[in-house]
């Protein structure tokens, strides 16, 4: 299985420049079509109206945090790939966020590396 | 100085412990509930030690000024972290407006040297996350002093009526608990390998 680069991917971060970071970086690995929210709220409009193959969001937001968001998604019984990305490193979080359905999980910091690893091993290969 | 003690407004330790208060109210309770020849003199020396005791923790807490901490110390505090926030978000909007400038001349630069370029810059763009997390860590403080803000308004409340010049306040909680805690300290925290092998475990 190879990435679709021409997918939709959704990026969902309360900082500006997470978003930049984030929106660069996949830039740089070939997704053109990226959407961007800065909370749960915002990405649930979004995903409402459009079909997204990959969401990378933050836990950290509010009114609706990345969890919430998850959550929400899962819900509806939408499995879209999710990725969490959070500066939180717990493990009861991990678990949380696993049990809730989350694909896979990014601790911030990160590089280009560890983003490219993640979406490979949710979508697989570039 | 002892752990169970502050300073004075003269650095000096303050000439009661807080064990004392106990002991002249037991003392008291005791000979009154003991009764018979309980002697007056005995009783007022107590009850003026106590009094003495009360004088001083009063003055103390006026010294200390909370209502100024309220409302100009921890205002001021939290002001300049959030001016922290935005400068710092502002610089790092400038520099990454810089990276996409180099980004988007690459295709002049050449062959050989292009892709070391690219990656550095893309090194840049990674290290700017610093903003993120240090904006998270800012914003741990600032919660940490409105929660010390409103403790203190809640001493205000208490106190407020019963020490001149100090004031009450409303004692409103705040922060959300839905939300994580942001970073922990290094020391803290487990690693993205720990976490991948955590993940490793569900499949």
């Amino acid at each position: 299985m190879s990435v679709d680069k021409d997918m939709h991917v959704l990026i969902v971060d309360d900082y500006k420049t997470m978003l930049r970071i984030i929106k660069n970086l996949l830039g740089q690995l070939g997704f053109r079509n990226v959407d961007e929210a800065t909370d749960g709220e915002m990405a649930l409009k979004l995903m409402n109206g459009r079909k997204y193959g990959l969401v990378i969001s933050d836990w950290n937001m509010e009114p609706m945090t990345g969890l919430g968001l998850l959550k929400s998604v899962r819900g509806k019984n939408d499995n879209v790939p999710f990725i969490m990305i959070t500066a939180e490193s717990k493990t009861e979080n991990v678990i949380t966020a696993k049990e809730a359905g989350v694909n896979n999980y990014i601790v911030k910091p990160f590089n280009a590396d560890t983003l490219k690893q993640k979406i490979s091993a949710v979508l697989g290969d570039f | 100085m002892s752990g169970n003690q502050s300073l004075d407004e003269n650095g000096d330790e303050p000439s009661y412990q807080r064990g004392q208060v106990v002991d002249i109210i037991n003392s008291v309770i005791s000979r009154v509930q003991v009764g018979g020849d309980v002697s007056s003199d005995l009783l007022y020396k107590e009850l003026r030690d106590l009094k003495d005791i009360i004088e001083e923790a009063r003055s103390e807490i006026t010294f200390a000024n909370p209502d100024e901490i309220k409302n100009k110390h921890i205002p001021t505090a939290t002001d300049e972290l959030d001016a922290v926030v935005g400068a710092t978000e502002e610089a790092t909007g400038t520099i990454m407006d810089s990276c996409e400038v180099i980004q988007s001349q690459m295709e002049h630069v050449a062959s050989e040297i292009a892709p070391v370029i690219g990656a550095e810059v893309t090194k840049i763009f990674e290290a700017c996350s610093f903003q993120d997390i240090t904006g998270q860590r800012i914003t741990k403080v600032i919660n940490t002093l409105n929660q010390i803000e409103v403790k203190i308004d809640s001493l205000l409340s208490v106190l407020g009526k019963k020490i001149p010049g100090l004031s009450g306040g409303s004692g409103e909680e705040g922060e959300s608990e839905s939300l994580l805690n942001g970073p922990q300290m290094p020391d803290k925290a487990i690693t993205q390998v720990d976490i991948d092998k955590l993940l490793a475990e569900f499949d």
